[in-house]
C-alpha cells in the first residue's frame, strides 16, 4: 500500500542523510532558531554554546548528561514526544530522568514533517532505535578509552558506561571530548534492535512529558502565539469554498468598533482562500466584532447549488458505471464470473453523512517577516505539504519560510491541510507587519476540510457451505489526497489513479475468493468543498461498510457473526501477512476477534431490546495492520428509537506497546470518536455550506453518553504499529450490528439517528 | 475603565463594556491558559471562576465583573498543585489539553458544591464541557480521586 511519508523509513539509510559522524564539541548547534522550543512549549533547550555530542540529527548528549531528543511529529494529544524519546533512550541506555524532548520547527534537514495516519511510532521505531544504538556504541567506545579498558569489557546502563566496578557518566564522556566514531550506512543497518528481555523503558509505565503544562495553563498553542506590534485579523468568508470573487466591501458600520483598522480582499496565488476578506483590528475582540459588521458582496461561487443529496446521487451514479474509478490490487480475477457461481448473493449500499473535525482550537496563525525569513507560528500536522503552498502564496522560496511549532488544540486531520496559514501570511505581507488571525468557531467550521459524504455498494457471493467466493466493493467520496496532494495517488490495476486514503480498509484480510475493490472520486464533492482527512480517514467509512456487510452475509447464511468472521480469517494466500510489521496476517485478526467475543460474553442472553454486535479492523493500511476488534452492547428504546451504548469491549494487537498508558488513552479516545461518529455527529452540506456551524446544533459526544469501556492489548513482541485511529473504525459497525441483534433491523446510514431506528422497529 | 481582581491581583481594563471577559483575560491581561472554543458558552473551554462560581468567560461581559473576584487556571494554585490538578496529572487525563483548563475549573467548582460527587452529579455538571479528544473516562476518575483527596485533606484543616 502506498504511503506518502515512506521516505523516512523506506529510504535505505535514513541516518545517512547527514552521515553519522561523531564529534564531541561540534554538536549543541542543532537549534538554529533561538527560542523555538519555548514556542513549542517544551523545556528550555541547551544553550547553543554548550559542547555536546550529536551523533545524529535526532538527538544530542550534553556535557551535563542531558539527552535532548528532536521530535518532528506534532503534539496534539498523543504524547508522541514521550513515546519517541522512549524508543531512542531504550537503545541509548539513557538515564530517563535526563531525557528531554524538543518539538522542532521546520528545516529541510528533518525530511518529511507530517503527523498523521497513526504512523509516528511505527515509522520512528526502526529509525530511533538504531540512532540510539549507534549513540550507545560510540559512548561505550569513548567510555572504555577513558576507563582504560576495551569496549567489549563495558556495558551501558542508565546513562553510564560501566566496566567492572568502575563507571563514567555519558555527560563526563561528552565533556572530556574525543568522540570520533562514525558509522557507514551498512553498519547502521546492521545494528540490532534489543531483544524484548533487555527492554528497560519500552513497554514500561512512564509519565508523559507534555501533561503537567496542560493542567496549569502554561501549555502554549498556536492561538496563544504573540509578537510585539502584531495586529489582529478575522476573515469574512465567501459563500462557497471555491470560485467566489469579491465585488465590493462596505465597512461603514465596522468603523464604529473601537480598534477597527481596515478591511481588504486577499489576492491568493495559491488558490487556498479565494474570495476572502480580512478584517484587521487592534484586538481579537475588535476583529471579531468588526467582521460581523463588514458587508461584502461576491460574484460567482462553485457549488452554490450543491447539497448533500446532489453529492450522494452523483456517488450512486458513478458506482453504477462499471468503468468509473481505480481498481485496487486485491489479487485480480473476474468478480462478475465468480459472483455467478455463488449459491447466495447479497447486495447492500451504505452511506455516511458529512462530518466535521470540530477540533476545539479554531484554526489560527501568526505570520510576519523578519530578517528576510517569513515566520508562520501555528499548530500544523503536515508542514512539508504546507510550505510549498505558502511559497506559492507569498511568491518567495520555501527556504525563506519557517513554520514554528506549537502545541495543537486538536488535530484529527484538520491540520494536515495547512490552508489556514495562507491568509495570515498574505495579510502580513500586504500590511508589512505581524498579523495574528483567529477564526471564530463558525468561521472554522465553514472553512473546515470536513469528511466527505460517502456512498458504497457491496456485493458478496457465498457457496452452499456459507463460504464467500466473491466480493465486490465500490466506494465513492470526495478525495482529500486528490485535491491536496495529487502526486501521492497510485495507479489502479486498470490504470486509473486512486486516493489510497479514501479506500484503505476495503482491501480487508478476509478470504472471500475473487475480490474487487473500486475507488471512485466524487467530482461534485471535490469541486464544491475541500474534502479533508478526518481521524481514521478512509477506513472510517470503508470499514463501516465492510463490517456491516460481513454481518449481513453471516446472517444471510444463518451463521454466527463471530464464527463467520473466524471462518474467513484464514491467514492464507495474500492474507498470510509477513514483511516487517504484518507478521501473522489475518490469524492475528482472528485472535483479537476471538478474544473480544470472549471478554464481552458473546452468546449471552440479553433482555429484549438489547444486543451485542461485533466488528473488526486491521486499522489504516495493510502494511501497518493494527489488529482491532470491538463488541458493542446496546439497548434500543422501542418508543423513541434512541440507542444507548452500554459497553464497548475492545481488543487491540498493535505489536509492541511503547508507552502503555498513552496507548490506552489513544484507544479510549479513538473508540469514543467512533461512538460519536456513529450516533452523535453528522451535518448536511446545503447549497455550498455545511448546515451546522456550532455546538447549538452539532453535537459531539459528551460525558453523559460515555459507556463502560473495556480495553485489552494483546501481548506481542512484534514491532509497534499505529494506535490513533484504528479503534475509531470498528465502533460504528459494531453498534449497527448490535442494533440488528436487538431489533432485527439493519442500519445502513451514519450517523444512526433515533428517527431512523424508529422507522425500522 | 473596569476594575476587578484576577488571581488576587487588582486590574483596571480600558475596553468596551460588552467585550467578552475571555478576550480581556487573554489579550489585555495576557493570561492564555483560558481557551476560546465555541464562543457561545457551550464547550466550556473558557471556564473561569467569578466569585467562586464556574463561569463561561466567552459569554460574560467585561462590565459584569466590575468589582468581582476572577480566578483563572493560572490562579487556582500558586504551584499548579491543586488536588484537582494533581489528580489530572496522576491519571494522565489530558490529551491535546486544549479544553482541560476549563474542565479543571469546572471540576473544582463541582467538588466545592458536591464534596463526594456521584456519577450523576458529574454528568450533570460536566456535560457542559466538551472534550474533543474524548478523555471523559479519565475526567470522571480524576474528579472522584480529587474529591476523595480533598475530603481526606479537610480533616487536617
Amino acid at each position: 500500500m502506498f504511503n506518502p511519508d515512506k521516505s523516512a523509513v523506506a529510504a535505505p539509510h535514513p541516518l545517512s542523510r547527514r552521515g553519522f559522524l561523531v564529534a564531541a564539541g561540534a554538536g549543541g548547534l542543532a537549534f538554529g532558531f533561538a527560542g523555538l522550543s519555548r514556542a513549542a512549549g517544551d523545556a528550555a533547550p541547551p544553550a547553543a554554546t554548550a559542547p555536546g555530542f550529536e551523533p545524529t540529527l535526532w538527538f544530542t548528549v550534553g556535557a551535563d548528561g542531558i539527552v535532548t531528543v528532536n521530535i518532528i511529529r506534532a503534539e496534539m494529544g498523543q504524547h508522541v514526544g514521550t513515546a519517541l524519546a522512549r524508543i531512542l533512550a531504550e537503545e541509548l541506555e539513557a538515564d530517563w530522568a535526563k531525557v528531554r524532548i524538543v518539538h522542532v520547527d521546520t528545516d529541510p534537514k528533518w525530511g518529511v514533517m507530517t503527523t498523521g495516519g497513526s504512523w509516528s511510532v511505527w515509522q520512528t521505531w526502526p529509525l530511533y532505535s538504531r540512532a540510539g544504538a549507534a549513540g550507545r556504541i560510540a559512548l561505550i567506545e569513548g567510555g572504555a578509552r577513558l576507563l582504560g579498558t576495551a569496549p567489549a569489557a563495558c556495558t551501558a546502563r542508565g546513562g553510564k558506561v560501566i566496566a567492572g566496578g568502575r563507571s563514567i557518566s555519558y555527560g563526563d564522556i561528552v565533556a572530556r571530548g574525543g568522540l570520533t566514531r562514525s558509522f557507514t550506512p551498512a553498519e547502521l543497518d546492521k545494528l540490532p534492535i534489543k531483544p524484548v528481555t533487555e527492554r528497560r523503558l519500552v513497554g514500561k509505565p512512564v509519565a508523559a512529558m507534555d501533561i503537567p503544562d496542560k493542567t496549569n495553563g502554561s501549555a502554549i498553542y498556536g492561538i496563544d502565539a504573540k509578537v510585539p506590534g502584531m495586529v489582529h485579523a478575522r476573515p469574512v468568508l465567501p459563500p462557497t469554498r471555491y470560485g467566489a470573487k469579491v465585488v465590493s466591501i462596505d465597512d461603514a458600520a465596522a468603523k464604529a468598533v473601537k480598534g477597527y483598522l481596515q478591511s481588504f480582499a486577499l489576492d491568493d496565488p495559491s488558490g487556498s482562500v479565494p474570495g476572502w476578506v480580512m478584517v484587521i483590528a487592534t484586538s481579537t475582540a475588535a476583529a471579531i466584532r468588526a467582521a460581523d459588521l463588514v458587508k461584502v458582496a461576491w460574484s460567482g461561487g462553485d457549488g452554490a447549488t450543491v447539497s448533500e443529496k446532489t453529492i450522494q446521487d452523483r456517488g450512486r451514479a458513478l458506482i453504477a458505471d462499471p468503468k468509473a474509478g481505480g481498481i485496487v490490487d486485491t489479487g485480480g480475477g473476474d468478480v462478475e464470473a465468480a459472483l455467478k457461481t455463488a449459491k447466495t448473493r447479497i447486495t447492500a449500499t451504505y452511506t455516511t453523512a458529512s462530518v466535521l473535525h470540530f477540533q476545539l482550537e479554531p484554526v489560527n496563525a501568526l505570520a510576519f517577516e523578519k530578517d528576510g525569513v517569513f515566520e508562520i507560528h501555528t499548530g500544523a500536522q503536515w508542514q512539508s505539504l504546507t510550505l510549498p503552498v505558502l511559497a506559492k502564496a507569498l511568491g518567495r522560496p520555501e527556504t525563506s519560510i519557517i513554520m514554528r511549532t506549537y502545541r495543537i488544540g486538536g488535530g484529527f486531520g484538520r491540520r494536515l491541510n495547512g490552508d489556514y496559514a495562507v491568509p495570515a501570511a498574505l495579510a502580513a505581507k500586504a500590511l508589512g507587519k505581524p498579523v495574528k488571525m483567529i477564526l471564530t468557531r463558525a468561521d472554522d467550521v465553514r472553512f473546515d476540510s470536513f469528511r466527505s459524504p460517502s456512498v458504497q455498494t457491496l456485493r458478496i457471493g457465498l457457496d452452499a457451505q456459507g463460504r464467500a467466493v466473491a466480493m465486490d466493493h465500490a466506494a465513492s467520496a470526495g478525495w482529500p489526497t486528490q485535491i491536496l496532494a495529487p502526486g501521492f495517488l497510485p495507479k489502479g490495476t486498470n490504470g486509473t489513479p486512486y486516493d489510497p486514503f479514501a479506500i484503505n480498509g476495503a482491501d480487508h484480510w478476509y478470504a472471500v475468493g475473487t475480490q474487487q475493490v473500486r475507488a471512485i472520486s466524487n467530482d461534485v464533492a471535490n469541486s464544491s468543498f475541500r474534502p479533508g482527512w478526518l481521524r481514521s480517514v478512509g477506513p472510517g467509512w470503508t470499514n463501516w461498510a465492510v463490517e456491516s456487510f460481513i454481518d449481513e452475509a453471516a446472517h444471510a447464511v444463518q451463521a454466527d457473526p463471530v464464527a463467520f468472521r473466524l471462518a474467513h480469517l484464514t491467514g492464507a494466500g495474500r492474507n498470510a501477512g509477513g514483511g516487517l510489521t504484518a507478521v501473522g496476517g489475518a490469524l492475528r485478526q482472528a485472535a483479537v476477534v476471538r478474544r473480544a467475543a470472549e471478554l464481552a460474553g458473546w452468546g449471552q442472553k440479553l433482555p429484549a431490546g438489547s444486543g451485542l454486535g461485533i466488528a473488526t479492523s486491521f486499522g489504516q493500511e495493510r502494511d501497518m495492520p493494527t489488529w482491532t476488534a470491538c463488541v458493542a452492547q446496546v439497548r434500543v428504546a422501542p418508543k423513541t428509537g434512541e440507542v444507548t451504548v452500554e459497553k464497548l469491549t475492545l481488543v487491540v494487537d498493535a505489536g509492541t506497546i511503547v508507552d502503555p498508558d498513552s496507548a490506552r488513552a489513544q484507544v479510549e479516545g479513538a473508540a469514543l470518536w467512533g461512538l460519536s461518529l456513529a450516533l452523535h455527529e453528522g451535518t448536511t452540506f446545503t447549497n455550498g455550506q455545511v448546515a451546522d456551524t456550532n455546538l447549538d446544533s452539532y453535537t459531539p459526544l459528551r460525558i453523559t453518553d460515555v459507556p463502560e469501556l473495556v480495553i485489552e492489548f494483546t501481548a506481542s513482541d512484534q514491532p509497534p504499529v499505529g494506535l490513533g485511529e484504528p479503534a475509531t473504525t470498528v465502533v460504528a459497525p459494531a453498534i449497527a450490528n448490535a442494533i440488528f441483534a436487538a431489533t432485527g433491523k439493519r442500519q445502513r446510514h451514519l450517523p444512526i439517528r433515533p428517527e431512523a431506528v424508529l422507522a425500522t422497529v | 475603565m473596569t476594575c476587578f481582581r484576577i488571581n488576587g491581583r487588582e486590574v483596571s481594563v480600558d475596553a468596551d463594556d460588552d467585550t467578552p471577559l475571555l478576550w480581556v483575560i487573554r489579550d489585555d491581561i495576557g493570561l492564555t491558559g483560558t481557551k476560546f472554543g465555541c464562543g457561545i458558552g457551550m464547550c466550556g473551554a473558557c471556564t473561569v471562576h467569578v466569585g467562586g462560581r464556574a463561569t463561561r468567560s466567552c459569554s460574560t461581559r467585561l462590565a459584569d465583573v466590575e468589582g468581582a473576584e476572577v480566578t483563572t487556571i493560572e490562579g487556582l494554585d500558586p504551584a499548579g498543585q491543586h488536588p484537582v490538578q494533581k489528580a489530572w496529572v496522576g491519571l494522565q487525563v489530558p490529551q491535546c489539553g486544549y479544553c482541560q483548563s476549563g474542565q479543571i475549573m469546572q471540576a473544582v467548582a463541582l467538588i466545592n458544591d458536591f464534596p463526594a460527587p456521584s456519577d450523576a452529579d458529574i454528568d450533570n455538571v460536566m456535560a457542559g464541557n466538551l472534550c474533543r479528544c474524548m478523555t471523559y473516562v479519565r475526567i470522571r476518575a480524576a474528579i472522584k480521586a480529587a474529591a476523595a483527596d480533598m475530603k481526606g485533606g479537610a480533616t487536617h484543616v
